[in-house]
């Protein structure tokens, strides 16, 4: 059964000459100030994002955004890139997202996704997962987990998204 | 698979494949993207920690899930296989299915959903379908959901469904709409406003079919057959101050949670809180007052619940500091909570090239005050029960942490955590030991050191104590991790409870462990012993039996 739906949906994807590029999905997530966001409409004005989902309680995750904030003045200077952290916080913590945020002097733009929606239609299962979008909001590349030294191949990624390289894995 | 279960999914596959048949374009456009993970143990009997025997010698639990999205058009479906279910997670798991699938379509204004989905009204406290797949939690519903805003601002939202039940769906039917208006779209459209001003209100009503029973052996209860609840709530932002709240109150819903009493419930949650570059600060308050509600009365545990009622405490993440995590009390609590970020600046002295992170959280949580009607000296089924009045804090202390967190970086390559927590944990109440249980009172302290030997190698160690005279006496926890990013790590771990008042009980819990990473695919095993404890992931925690042996963990994104 299963088999049946993905060959259908290989069959589907058999049709289109050129391989094509995820969009980002189109749910809502909340600003810290109350407003309702459209994923799909995120933007950098056509320059590299990185969304980046994380919760108060993942201790690597407050780890990548805390060595990413030690660098992000450099990054955004270089390539232009933007940083979106999307917390995964329900409502037991999520009132606590902005002011620990301000609190740590990180930069980034947060947006609260409290029950999970943006999470689960970009397939996230383990948080941290970072994934990278180019200019046209298509997702190119991600990654899960994060050590020291994992923001080097980020930076690299975009880089390499700029230079329009290749983002293969090896 | 169970036929029920086929039934849906075949109906989803005709559907596509019909579509498929009538619109060629319709499909060429879209896309599919998933996930995927399983986790499995092969268990090793350790009597002395309390591991028992496994039958099946090796559990699992794995998921897929498979996102299909076109234009405005979405669907989607989740396998789910446990085979047996992983210990610590629900028996009734057992099997394998399609318990989850659903279609969708949007424009502008409208979005229809039908099958299971995931909803939130407000704060979720009258209504919440959540999913964490790693604690065996999911309340999602079944049936059909509108949302409709009609203009900028306004969000309205109406469903109805009933609840999953393990293979199975639960017997009430979950009514709800909900309100959601930010003012300053609809009568500010300049933005000339700085206080952005958002109100919503939600009702929920849950129909169960009438139900007698008799009680105390005599008296006859008819449990009403329609429970409702309604909520109101507000957001107000000004520039870096931030206040909100919602009360939620609930009709008479005599059930197993609350001792079959008629009494109506209600909760209120207050927050305020102000930030700004390198200093934030927030308050909270709240009070819950027979607020259980689940989607069957006779229902105990976390199942079938239609709310959520968040709990006002900090969630901990090192080991020994989440030994003692609070769980919300939904039939009484009184709660506070406040918390301080701060951030010493870079270049100052304290702060040295890369400041310091400081935080510091307190949160208390009590009984209610609560009054029996004179000549009962306990709840009596089939009554209001008792009285309450609204602002006094009960007596009986549940759950108070006192902790603080230093984070400074010592140049490019150190860099250090240092954390304090005093916790009072009432064993009683949160973990339904004896009444007479001896509160636990626990000073714990972390040591978390991170060295960057070059641009992708780096050692973590952590040492970590928790002293207390209570339950099992004192704990020491080690762990060094070696990482060479971003694809590899390996850790080596012990708890050691040296402390236990039983001598023949102080055993070690040694781990090693291993992973790889590629993109967004991980593959990690683990071998060693585990303490029985208990897990939270989000708001969400299940109790981890004792268990020995060794384990893999698969993730996958694509």
């Amino acid at each position: 059964m299963l088999l049946s739906f993905i060959l259908l949906i290989a069959a589907a994807q058999a049709q289109e000459p050129e391989k094509s590029l995820s969009k980002l999905p189109s749910v809502t997530v909340k600003s810290l100030d109350g407003k309702v966001i459209n994923t799909a409409e995120l933007t950098n004005n056509g320059k590299p994002m990185i969304i980046s989902f994380w919760a108060l309680w993942c201790k690597p995750c407050i780890n990548e955004l805390t060595t990413i904030a030690d660098v992000y003045d450099e990054w955004v200077e270089e390539t232009g890139v933007k940083l979106i952290a999307v917390s995964i916080d329900d409502s037991r913590s999520s009132s606590k997202v902005g002011p620990t945020v301000n609190g740590k002097g990180w930069e980034y733009e947060v947006l609260l996704d409290a029950n999970g929606d943006f999470k689960r239609a970009m397939n996230v299962n383990m948080i941290p997962h970072t994934f990278l979008i180019n200019g046209k909001g298509e997702i190119v590349w991600q990654h899960t987990s994060f050590s020291e030294g994992s923001e080097l191949q980020l930076i690299d990624m975009v880089r390499k998204l700029n230079a329009g390289e290749s983002l293969e894995q090896h | 698979m169970n036929l029920k279960s086929i039934i849906p999914v075949l109906v989803f596959v005709c559907c596509i494949t019909g579509l498929s048949v009538r619109a060629q374009d319709f499909l060429a456009g879209g896309k599919v993207t998933g996930n995927f993970q399983l986790d499995a143990q092969v268990y090793k009997a350790d009597s002395a920690i309390g591991a028992g025997e496994v039958e099946e010698k090796m559990l699992m639990n794995a998921f897929a899930n498979l996102l299909y999205s076109n234009g405005n058009f979405n669907a989607g479906m989740r396998f789910e296989t446990y085979l047996n279910p992983m210990l610590g997670f629900d028996p009734r798991y057992e099997g394998s299915g399609v318990p989850y699938w659903f279609g969708s379509w949007k424009n502008d204004q409208f979005e229809i959903t039908v099958g299971n989905f995931y909803e939130q009204f407000g704060s979720g406290m009258v209504l919440r379908s959540y999913e964490e797949r790693n604690l065996g939690y999911d309340n999602a519903l079944k049936g059909a959901r509108v949302k409709f805003s009609p203009v900028a601002g306004v969000t309205l939202k109406g469903l109805i469904g009933t609840q999953r039940f393990f293979w199975d769906q639960g017997p009430g039917i979950v009514r709800g709409l909900d309100g959601d208006f930010a003012l300053n779209d609809l009568f500010d459209k300049a933005g000339k406003c700085k206080t952005r001003v958002t109100v919503g209100g939600s009702f929920v009503s849950k129909y169960q079919a009438l139900e007698e029973i008799i009680v105390n052996d005599t008296s006859l209860l008819k449990l009403p057959a329609n429970v409702a609840a309604w909520s109101a709530r507000f957001n107000l932002s000004r520039g870096g101050f931030n206040l909100d709240g919602e009360f939620a109150s609930k009709m008479n819903d005599p059930s197993n949670m609350n001792k079959f009493i008629y009494k109506n419930g209600h909760s209120l949650l207050l927050q305020a809180s102000y930030s700004q570059k390198g200093f934030g600060i927030i308050a909270s308050a709240k009070r819950t007052d027979n607020m259980s509600f689940k989607s069957n009365r006779n229902e105990r545990g976390s199942v079938l619940d239609i709310n959520y009622l968040p709990a006002l405490t900090r969630q901990h993440t090192y080991s020994l500091a989440a030994m003692y995590p609070y769980a919300t009390q939904p039939n009484g609590e009184m709660a506070f909570q406040g918390q301080v970020n701060y951030k010493i600046k870079k270049g100052s002295r304290l702060g040295g090239k890369y400041g310091t992170d400081i935080a510091l959280n307190f949160s208390r949580i009590t009984s209610i005050e609560n009054e029996l009607p004179e000549g009962t000296t306990t709840i009596v089924s089939g009554t209001d029960g008792y009285t309450s009045s609204f602002l006094k804090f009960g007596d009986e202390l549940y759950f108070q942490d006192f902790n603080l967190e230093v984070q400074h970086k010592f140049g490019s390559k150190f860099k250090l955590l240092v954390s304090y927590l005093n916790l009072n944990y009432n064993i009683a109440v949160i973990e339904g030991h004896p009444e007479d249980s001896v509160p636990v009172k626990a000073h714990i302290l972390i040591a978390d050191m991170t060295y960057k030997f070059d641009q992708k190698n780096a050692l973590k160690i952590e040492l970590q104590h928790l002293g207390t005279k209570q339950d099992e006496g004192d704990w020491l926890h080690f762990l060094a991790e070696y990482t060479v990013a971003p694809k590899w790590f390996f850790t080596v771990s012990d708890q050691y409870n040296y402390g236990n008042p039983d001598k023949d009980r102080r055993y070690h819990y040694p781990t090693v462990a291993a992973g790889y990473t590629a993109g967004s695919s991980r593959v990690s095993l683990s071998y060693g012993k585990q303490r029985e404890g208990i897990l939270c992931v989000g708001g969400v925690c299940r109790p981890v039996p004792a268990s020995n042996g060794f384990a893999v963990t698969i993730t996958s994104s694509f």
